[in-house]
């Protein structure tokens, strides 16, 4: 017969059995990462053919691009790999990076229901095209995250003169969650949304929707990779982060992202100053 | 719904295709799980018989405390084990940020209140009925508390299962601690968020449907152990 | 005769290294339990020596079941103290004495498992346990039934090993409260026949009981409680034959005391 200290003990080797580190003793670093590169299917191209060459084994946190910075402020990563310049920059400037490098860029698009109700489908113009959103009140659902869209998105707002966090919970919803969630909110509301073109044409729920407006100049989506700080971060894997950068802005690197398509079409395009 | 067809077809093809990164992921899952609970146990069975024997003052207060904890929102246990683990916190040392082991610290905490509380309620009922008798037999707090755990071993079963549907179905809190990283801490629940989130709605239904199943699993398992072994103690 | 009930009724004065904890005589003075604003107790002495069986009488609510478990320690008077050989109840006096509940009290294990039990509570070295298993399993003629969950048992034997396991503890005083008021004769004659044996290996029985016929057969003095005093405390054959108490012989006759 048991006895309860029997059992108890049972539980106690099961649980260390389970909780002892299953990983090997592998190289690795850890990039905190905005959603769209993930949610797109990149780093299940790339970090493949990384591992591959290197044997360093590349772990992607990916969140939107706002919490992706605050995690590497507080040392939880090596490599930060987001698309939001502004914010990049103050991140190096405040001593958390080391340097900033361009990797490849894409461009946001508008996407919206196929009824186009604020008749927009077409347009180049993303100011008007925004200008008429709000004059027709048609819904918008906005990542509202902080993240590098979002940044984008109000930047866009911003220059057509337009506040519309006025009209909060009325047409314009912001989401609060990632870029996924908010296009699955906005197929389901029949708003229209920016997003990154990637995430577009890897997103599987599109419904009716279609783009709408594409092709301005503002609309540029460029994404940076940086070294976190190993002077403000001791924990940080330096050598290996900056071997991956390395990689990233190498003719091989930049060749594997222009490699890389989803239905036929190529989602990011490398433009490393380097090399 | 077409959704609802073609989550189930995802479901049995994915079963049927033995597909490794699905069995990774499941058996992390259970991995997690299992852990957390076991953990859960080991703080939340003793915590709750010292609550359900013990006279104190303050003891109602921690009754009601524990009750409460019950309803803890992952996401705040996630971001507050993310603040201790994290390499500017407190145990940042540890470097225990986007492993298995800091989903399992979520979700032991998540877990350990559950257990805690109906483990109080399941030995408060059991000892109305044998506190005269080991008071007059002269037990002491210790052997009292073992006994009664032991005793009520069947019932405390049901009470583990509580804490594993809740662990098993959690993903607030370990996509926060976990990071969701493929191959290192992708589970079932924080691959079926990154699907939904992909806009690949029916395969994270039918990554659903397999976890629910999965649950299933253990459930029947573990009730079929209970019964089979209850009948040896009970009439 | 079982290990469990080997030991000698001793004179108190012989068992030296026992002196410490000898529990006789056991006293009360002047007790008195009140609950919810009721005496249920008032100011009750009496004195119990070894070597006697006692049987409690009286009728629903004079405060037989109260007396022992005043005795036992299971609640503390409101007044006035209990001394075991003169002193104060402490733990190891309060571990000379065992208590039989009415409707047996059975954990939800085997009836060997109820016993292992009851032995580690009680500190039987391990090595020991199994020997003493098997001695009390056939002192309860449970032998048979050592494997079976004790709660599928019928009362009868649930009580009998409520009975031995009591027994386990080695006691020097046994207290049994209405032990066999929910049993058919075959099983009170099983239970009667091991309180016999009990009191013949020196263990002092204290039974409280409604059962007249059970108190003819196993009293050797009777006590008997009115209103929560102590109206009668007489040997058997005076109690029975011609009761001093005018409460004691109208419960006799069969009256209602109201």
């Amino acid at each position: 017969m048991l006895r309860p200290s029997v059992l108890a003990f049972t539980f106690l080797a099961a649980g260390l059995a389970f909780a002892s580190p299953a990983a090997a003793e592998e190289k690795f670093i850890i990039v905190q990462s905005t959603t769209s590169t993930q949610n797109a299917g990149l780093y299940d191209h790339l970090l493949p053919i990384y591992h591959e060459k290197t044997g360093v084994e590349v772990r992607v946190v990916a969140v939107g691009t706002g919490q992706a910075i605050k995690n590497a402020q507080n040392c939880d990563g090596d490599v930060l790999f987001v698309h939001a310049k502004p914010a990049e920059e103050k991140f190096v400037a405040e001593g958390y990076g080391v340097t900033r490098a361009d990797v490849m860029y894409n461009d946001f698009v508008i996407v919206g229901p196929a009824a186009d109700p604020a008749g927009v489908a077409g347009s180049k113009d993303v100011s008007g095209a925004l200008e008429r959103i709000k004059q027709a009140e048609a819904p918008f659902a906005s990542r509202g995250d902080d993240s590098g869209t979002h940044k984008a998105e109000l930047a866009l707002w911003q220059a057509s003169g337009i506040d519309p966090t006025a009209d909060s919970g009325g047409w314009y919803r912001e989401t609060g969650s990632g870029m996924g969630a908010t296009l699955n909110s906005a197929v389901g509301m029949g708003a229209y949304a920016l997003t990154d073109r990637a995430s577009w044409i890897a997103f599987g729920n599109k419904g009716s929707f279609g783009i709408a407006v594409e092709g301005d100049q503002r609309l540029f989506n460029q994404y940076g990779v940086i070294l976190v700080s190993p002077e403000n971060c001791p924990n940080v894997k330096a050598e290996l982060g900056q071997q991956f950068i390395d990689w990233l802005l190498s003719d091989a690197g930049q060749s594997a992202i222009a490699d890389f398509k989803q239905h036929g079409q190529q989602l990011f395009f490398p433009n490393a100053k380097t090399s | 719904m077409q959704d609802f067809g073609a989550a189930f077809g995802q479901a049995f093809a994915l079963i049927l295709s033995g597909d490794a990164d699905l069995l990774e992921i499941i058996g992390l899952s259970l991995r997690v799980t299992f852990s957390a609970v076991a953990l859960a146990c080991l703080v939340g069975l003793p915590l709750g018989a010292a609550l359900a024997v013990g006279r104190f003052p303050g003891r109602m207060a921690a009754v009601t405390v524990v009750n409460a904890l019950m309803g803890l929102p992952p996401v705040v246990v996630g971001l507050g084990v993310y603040l201790m683990l994290s390499s500017a916190g407190p145990l940042g040392v540890l470097q225990l940020l986007y492993t298995p082991s800091a989903m399992i610290i979520a979700q032991a905490i998540l877990v350990a209140p559950i257990i805690t509380a109906l483990t109080r309620q399941v030995v408060e009922d059991l000892h109305g009925e044998y506190d005269e008798l080991l008071r007059a037999m002269g037990a002491r707090r210790l052997a009292t508390i073992a006994t009664l755990l032991w005793d009520a071993r069947y019932s405390l079963m049901t009470t583990a299962l509580a804490g594993l549907g809740r662990a098993l179905g959690e993903v607030g809190a370990i996509i926060i601690v976990g990071g969701n990283i493929n191959h290192v801490t992708r589970v079932m629940t924080t691959t079926i968020a990154l699907e939904t989130s992909k806009g690949n709605l029916s395969l994270a239904l039918g990554l659903g449907i397999i976890l629910v199943g999965l649950a299933l699993l253990v459930n029947g398992l573990v009730m079929g152990l209970r019964s089979s072994a209850a009948r040896l103690a009970y009439a | 005769m079982h290990d469990g009930l080997q030991r000698q009724a001793v004179p108190q004065a012989a068992a030296a290294p026992r002196a410490a904890t000898g529990i006789w005589p056991l006293e009360l003075h002047d007790v008195s339990f009140a609950a919810g604003g009721k005496a249920l107790t008032d100011r009750l002495s009496l004195r119990l020596r070894p070597g006697t069986r006692t049987v409690v009488m009286g009728p629903n609510g004079a405060g037989k079941s109260l007396l022992l478990r005043l005795i036992a320690g299971l609640i503390q008077p409101t007044g006035g103290t209990i001394t075991l050989g003169g002193r104060p109840a402490d733990a190891a006096a309060r571990r000379r004495i065992a208590l039989v509940f009415q409707r047996p009290v059975v954990l939800r294990r085997s009836v060997a498992a109820n016993l292992r039990h009851a032995l580690a509570v009680y500190g039987v070295p391990r090595g020991e346990r199994a020997r003493r298993i098997d001695a009390l399993l056939a002192l309860g003629q449970l032998e048979a039934l050592a494997g079976r969950p004790a709660r599928v048992l019928s009362g009868g034997e649930q009580q009998r090993l409520s009975l031995v396991r009591a027994l386990a503890a080695e006691p020097e005083l046994l207290l049994l409260d209405e032990p066999t008021a929910s049993l058919d004769p075959q099983a009170t004659a099983a239970i009667e026949a091991l309180i016999g044996q009990a009191a013949a290996a020196g263990v002092k029985i204290v039974l409280v009981t409604h059962d007249r016929g059970q108190a003819q057969r196993l009293a050797d003095e009777v006590l008997f409680l009115h209103r929560g005093a102590l109206a009668e405390h007489s040997s058997a054959d005076a109690f029975f034959n011609k009761p001093s108490s005018a409460a004691a012989q109208a419960y006799l006759e069969g009256r209602l005391l109201l």
